[in-house]
């Protein structure tokens, strides 16, 4: 479990979050959402501690990462796993050296096991035959279930996702959600996942946080949406005309 | 300035932090030696052959005097090359090679969030990705000097002797006259040091790049300007301490 208690930050003295606070539950995939520029990154990046936050605090199961040392902080990281928007997967590595890398770094298991272990995350992603190959040699929602494998390398409590969508076509996108929801479930890790993809929304939104102009405006889950009286959560959610018919549809069922 | 200088402080402490594991850090090493400095063979080679028939020339045509002898051409050279072309000179092209590579290579990491991923993992990544560099620097620079020193020193043999303009005896004899092993401790010294201020300015500039493709060219181009002026700061400060 994750929890953010009254986080803000700021960059040069510009407000980018205030006083954000919620649960991330374990095992739940916890989505946080928003328009562009609300602040979605920065509050992922504040969580995992690649931004120093300014007033606040992130809790992890219990352990204040505030009041860590650098050692403790850097323990806690072998405990994530993150992907990335871009997948952020090394150029110069094949897509087995980038999966073992996390292993060849911060394990002692020798080399047989590190091999077998990128291979079952490999599988586990549904890759197959492509241990040899470049990330440019791969296809974009590849290069996603590369970054998914590497993230998961190390059996991590903690995964987050940095718009896992973006780029990938919707059949490919749908694919890279319900895989991330059946690893959360599979290993029982706090997943958090960045989006702005509705479709994601309505798919694997166990817990969702509705951020506005870097505030809190809303969380619930998927099926409370349909009821929220938040006018600005309405405006992003059903600003697609097929997410207005889905409402009217849900609202008539109700009836 | 005194920003990128603390800046510049606190990312080498980070640097010099423990390698997260030696057996990588030995793999990387050797990587960065070969990509670093072996590929810049070449380079060395051409500009020091040149620089030797350059500089050997020169000195004879500028020599007109009938009482001065030929072979003080050899020993201008030789002292020419020595002394600065073969540290300097290289050292401000692999400045330029090497300087923009490393930015550019550690700024597109930055801006794919590769670095991120590595933070994300608990590796220490300036230590991870910068002091390879370092190190393979400071060890491949002083040898790739020392090649210059030959083939610059060779060069001005070959120019020498095919122009008619010194005989090769008279060079030879040159090259060896109040020959002083002390300058050639100098160029080494000063390579060890350019090798770090190339390495590690031009790391710094592409570690802390932010934004896109247009920013990791800037900060290329910045590793470059910034390593070529403390070359010659440096080369200032060490020639009046190790020669005066």
């Amino acid at each position: 479990m994750i929890e953010v208690k009254d986080l803000s930050k700021a960059f040069d003295g510009k407000q980018i979050l205030k006083d954000i606070s919620t649960v991330f539950h374990k095992g739940k995939t916890n989505l946080i959402i928003g328009q562009s520029g609300s602040g979605k990154t920065v509050l992922l990046k504040s969580i995992v501690g690649l931004h120093q936050i300014d007033e606040g605090d992130v809790v992890y199961d219990g352990e204040s990462f505030v009041s860590m040392n650098s050692n403790e902080k850097r323990k806690l990281r072998q405990d994530m796993g993150m992907l990335f928007q871009g997948s952020a997967l090394f150029d110069s590595s094949t897509v087995e050296e980038n999966v073992r890398f996390p292993l060849d770094m911060l394990t002692d298991w020798p080399l047989d096991e590190r091999r077998d272990r990128a291979n079952f995350c490999l599988e586990r992603v549904n890759l197959k035959n492509v241990n040899h190959l470049f990330p440019s040699e791969i296809s974009g929602g590849m290069q996603k279930r590369v970054a998914i494998a590497r993230a998961i390398a190390l059996n991590p409590k903690y995964l987050f996702c940095d718009e896992p969508n973006s780029g990938l076509d919707p059949k490919t996108a749908i694919v890279i959600d319900e895989l991330i929801k059946e690893l959360t479930q599979e290993f029982d890790m706090t997943t958090v996942i960045n989006t702005h993809d509705m479709n994601s929304v309505m798919g694997i939104g166990d817990k969702i946080v509705f951020i506005r102009n870097g505030i809190k405006e809303w969380e619930g889950s998927k099926e409370d949406i349909f009821n929220a009286q938040n006018e600005a959560l309405e405006d992003f959610i059903f600003a697609s005309g097929i997410f207005r018919e889905v409402r009217e549809y849900h609202q008539k069922i109700k009836k | 300035m005194l920003y990128h200088l603390g800046k510049y402080t606190l990312f080498l402490k980070k640097v010099f932090g423990r390698p997260d594991k030696h057996s990588v850090f030995l793999n990387q090493l050797i990587r960065e030696m070969d990509s670093l400095g072996v590929n810049s063979l070449g380079i060395v080679l051409v500009i020091s052959i040149f620089m030797g028939a350059v500089v050997t020339l020169q000195t004879a045509y500028n020599i007109e005097m009938p009482f001065i002898p030929k072979y003080t051409v050899g020993v201008a050279a030789r002292d020419s090359i020595l002394l600065e072309f073969s540290s300097t000179m290289v050292c401000l092209i692999l400045a330029g090679k090497v300087g923009s590579n490393i930015a550019s290579e550690i700024g597109t990491m930055r801006v794919t969030e590769q670095i991120d991923a590595l933070d994300i993992m608990g590796i220490n990544s300036a230590g991870f990705l910068v002091l390879p560099k370092v190190i393979a620097m400071i060890i491949i620079t002083p040898l790739l000097v020392l090649i210059s020193m030959g083939v610059g020193i060779f060069g001005g043999y070959l120019a020498g002797n095919l122009t008619g303009e010194v005989p090769a005896a008279e060079y030879i004899y040159g090259i060896q006259y109040a020959f002083r092993s002390f300058y050639i401790t100098y160029s080494l010294i000063k390579s060890v040091v350019f090798a770090f201020i190339i390495s590690s300015v031009s790391a710094y500039w592409g570690y802390y790049t932010f934004g896109g493709a247009l920013e990791v060219g800037r900060s290329s181009t910045k590793a470059v300007v910034t390593s070529s002026i403390f070359i010659l700061l440096f080369n200032l400060l060490l020639t009046q301490l190790l020669l005066a």
